[in-house]
């Protein structure tokens, strides 16, 4: 265990070293506070929550930068150790191999869910500042950061294990295309899908599994239809079948997300010769 | 007692490159131990197995009478200090963070940091980024952190590569201490010359295959090669000289005032004999036993690497 808390130890503090931790959290706090501003001005007397607005285009947004922020922090973690010949060193070390994936990991995660944490709850503050908003919406709120730290971890562990290549562009690459999968592409691809399919094959059932099978999906869906009033502002509150994932099938999905490829990049470790 | 390295019949090999071929090795702890070898004979190969970090594929590798790629592979290394061929580290941190990483590693008690970076000439760049250090400095921080925890067993992989003269002698020192302190200490090097009086005994690594094992006295006993004999002679006195040398020794050299000459070791006394007869006749004496260079040279000979 004191090896596991060494290594991420090391990791957080190379990431407040070249100023990633800060840099990270500075964009996230940028971005959620100007949603905050801009967001708060067109609700007027519609009667939507402002904090369920801020819900809303603060999920979207993380969506597409959470990912690549996650990917960007781990692509190197074994394969940069590698390149930069520490790997070696470290192995011959008293630490199993899974120790130096998960204390990495954990490194990784943390800086994260520190940036996640402090920039969107900054966005809180002055939402908490600017409006009078009840309980549920702040339950909401609470749900956006602990949701969002969750898809951060998954991306961190795809990219610790696109870190297992032997080269450092190859894992910039597949960083890359994986962001590209599970951000972009696969929604269209199962748009396009559906509409081929005019619900002759995929039911109900079969889209729902489908949108498990991407963690970014996942997170949308714990978001956009969850308990609250943001399921209200989507639209999403009643897409037809799709809404019926049980939010605990959800949380399962995400948590797979983490645990599937971290177990995955430990597999890989295991079997090379350093 | 139980050998701190045993190294039974071990085989390594990668495809179709044998990195190592049935080599058999024995290391107590208070030994210091050389591998010599060119590069890619097998060294590195060695410690990696030794470490743990590669199984070899035939044969049977124990550490303190364990498996180190095993179970209790992660106790084995505890007891084991490593420094590698090619010294890296992050560069963003500090010396003493470094040394504090490691330590944590190892479980080791961060306090007896300060003396190590002390005893390598370190104390006073603990608190500079890495990346600012020299060479030399990342090569002695690379020592420090091999003898955190005072290990039984140290693996120096080329120790001295990229050194000064002075840290050469300061590393040398370093493994003196430990040798005394009861560790085994197995160091890899090209600089023959210079480790010939350092170290308890040789491993030469040839192509994989350890080709001699052994103190350099006994090799040198093992394998006849000639002691050279370098003679300053008074003006044109050399065929004289030779006359009275017939029979022991082969001219490598000869001139007007000097002669080199290579005796084979068992008529090395007949010869220092006859030398006296010819006192007068000899200005000055140089002999020569053969090095470890000339050794492994000998034992190398006719396969061009």
């Amino acid at each position: 265990m004191n090896a596991l808390a060494a290594i991420a130890g090391q990791e957080i503090r190379a990431g407040l070293r070249n100023r990633w931790a800060v840099a990270t959290t500075l964009l996230l706090a940028a971005l959620a506070l100007s949603l905050v501003l801009l967001g708060s001005t067109p609700t007027g007397t519609v009667g939507a929550s402002p904090v369920a607005v801020v819900v809303v285009s603060l999920a979207s947004l993380t969506i597409f930068l959470l990912p690549l922020l996650a990917l960007l922090l781990s692509f190197d973690a074994i394969v940069g150790e590698a390149e930069r010949g520490t790997l070696l060193l470290l192995l011959a070390y008293p630490v199993s191999r899974w120790q130096v994936v998960v204390g990495k990991f954990l490194g990784h995660a943390s800086i994260l869910a520190l940036a996640t944490v402090v920039g969107y709850g900054a966005a809180g503050v002055l939402l908490a500042i600017t409006t009078d908003a009840d309980a549920e919406a702040w339950a909401t709120f609470g749900l956006l950061i602990g949701t969002s730290i969750l898809l951060g971890m998954a991306f961190v562990a795809l990219g610790t294990l696109a870190s297992m290549v032997r080269e450092r562009p190859t894992a910039a690459g597949l960083s890359v295309g994986l962001w590209l999968l599970f951000v972009l592409l696969y929604d269209s691809a199962l748009l396009g899908l559906l509409v081929v399919d005019q619900g002759t094959l995929v039911s109900g059932r079969v889209l729902d599994a489908l949108l498990l099978l991407n963690p970014a999906d996942a997170y949308r869906l714990v978001n956009l239809t969850g308990a609250g009033a943001a399921a209200l502002l989507t639209g999403m509150s009643a897409p037809g079948e799709a809404g019926q994932i049980p939010t605990a099938a959800l949380y399962a999905a995400l948590a797979a997300w983490i645990v599937a490829p971290l177990a995955a990049a430990i597999a890989v470790f295991n079997r090379r010769h350093p | 007692m139980t050998p701190a390295i045993a190294l039974d019949g071990v085989s390594r090999r990668y495809g179709a490159v044998t990195a190592l071929q049935d080599a058999n090795l024995r290391a107590d702890p208070g030994e210091t131990v050389a591998l010599v070898g060119h590069n890619g004979a097998g060294k590195t190969t060695l410690m990696k197995l030794v470490l743990g970090l590669i199984r070899p594929t035939a044969g049977t590798v124990r550490v303190l009478g364990e498996d180190p790629a095993g179970r209790h592979g992660a106790r084995v290394r505890g007891r084991i200090g490593f420094l590698p061929e090619s010294v890296a580290f992050h560069a963003a941190m500090t010396g003493a963070e470094l040394l504090d990483f490691y330590a944590r590693l190892k479980g080791e008690p961060r306090a007896a940091n300060a003396e190590l970076l002390e005893r390598v000439g370190l104390a006073d760049a603990a608190s500079r980024r890495v990346g600012t250090y020299s060479k030399g400095m990342r090569q002695r921080l690379a020592l420090a952190q091999a003898l955190i925890g005072e290990p039984g067993i140290l693996l120096l992989d080329e120790p001295t590569s990229g050194l000064d003269p002075e840290s050469r002698r300061q590393v040398y020192e370093t493994i003196d201490d430990l040798r005394r302190s009861g560790a085994l200490v197995l160091l890899s090097t090209h600089a023959l010359a210079e480790i010939e009086r350092q170290v308890d005994r040789v491993a030469m690594l040839h192509r994989g295959r350890l080709i001699a094992v052994g103190d350099v006295a006994a090799l040198r006993r093992r394998i006849p090669m000639p002691v050279r004999i370098r003679l300053r002679v008074r003006h044109c006195t050399t065929q004289r000289v030779l006359d009275r040398l017939q029979g022991w020794a082969e001219t490598l050299d000869r001139g007007p005032t000097h002669l080199q000459l290579a005796v084979m070791p068992e008529c090395r006394a007949d010869l220092i004999h006859a030398l006296d007869d010819l006192r007068e006749l000899i200005d000055e004496v140089e002999i020569e036993s053969p090095g470890l260079e000339t050794l492994y040279r000998h034992l190398t000979r006719g396969d061009a690497t």
